[in-house]
């Protein structure tokens, strides 16, 4: 059953939102009920810095530089996004799939 | 010892090279891979051992003799290359570089790796050629055999760096 909050949102083959400007913080929290990931507020912690770095560089932060400026380390984020951070956060924060060597 | 595998795409790195050049391509192979969900373990024999010994790992260096590739950072005949403290330039160059590029020093990229769930092993042949022990060795490595690292690595994707 798909939440109707992502009927209107388009998607890439592999799960990533097309338009990163289209992102809500709804459609976020619908994204990561699709993908089996209970959202807390250290997810969204990842998240909104995710977000915030997006709209001011149009890209999305490293792995290494999150861990660097947020009070989240390496292996809290691990534990949060099981199935691979880069990944996993970067489809709830609406950003595209992470091309970044680090 | 390594959990058993959860069905999970996994990627073995074997690294028997220690020069600085050669310890980032294991590095940032398993740190990509860890990024997006496949489980890794990392096998170091010979002068890969280097890469995870503590009092190496900060210190690894470029080769300039012997090594045709030195360009774009710093190119060096192999007769200048011999020149005591060639190596250490380059070798400093190459850390400016990849610093540049956000990529951590190895002491600290290790580090990130086995936070990141990476599992780190020293090969026993090689530690007791080069007469290391488990505590030379950063403290989440293991030493392992061949013979242990054969069954480890069961159904993985392998790699020779």
């Amino acid at each position: 059953m798909t939440n109707p909050i992502l009927e209107k949102v388009e998607f890439d083959d592999d799960g990533f939102m097309i338009d990163p400007n289209a992102w809500t913080a709804e459609i976020g929290e619908a994204i990561a009920v699709r993908e089996d990931l209970p959202l807390t507020d250290r997810h969204w912690v990842v998240i909104n810095f995710a977000r915030q770095e997006f709209e001011a560089n149009d890209e999305a932060p490293t792995l290494r530089r999150i861990t660097k400026t947020t009070d989240v380390d390496t292996k809290e984020l691990y534990k949060l996004f099981p199935g691979g951070p880069a990944k996993k956060a970067a489809m709830v924060a609406g950003l595209g799939k992470p091309t970044g060597c680090i | 010892m390594a959990e058993k595998s959860n069905g999970n795409r996994k990627l073995c790195i074997i690294t028997s090279k220690g020069s600085l050049d050669m310890a980032y391509i294991p590095l940032i192979l398993a740190n990509s891979a860890r990024m997006t969900g496949i489980d890794v373990e990392l096998f170091f024999t010979f002068w890969g051992l280097d890469v995870i010994t503590k009092k190496k790992m900060g210190g690894l260096n470029v080769a300039t003799v012997g090594n045709p590739s030195m360009h774009p950072w710093f190119h060096i005949p192999t007769l200048m290359g011999v020149i005591p403290g060639m190596s250490a330039a380059a070798s400093w160059m190459m850390r400016r570089e990849i610093g540049k590029l956000d990529f951590p020093p190895v002491p600290e990229f290790v580090q990130l790796i086995i936070d990141s769930g990476a599992n780190v092993y020293g090969c026993k042949m090689s530690m007791d050629m080069m007469k290391l022990t488990k505590d030379d060795l950063v403290d989440e490595a293991e030493v392992l055999g061949a013979m242990e690292f054969m069954e480890l690595s069961e159904g993985a994707q392998l790699l020779l760096v």
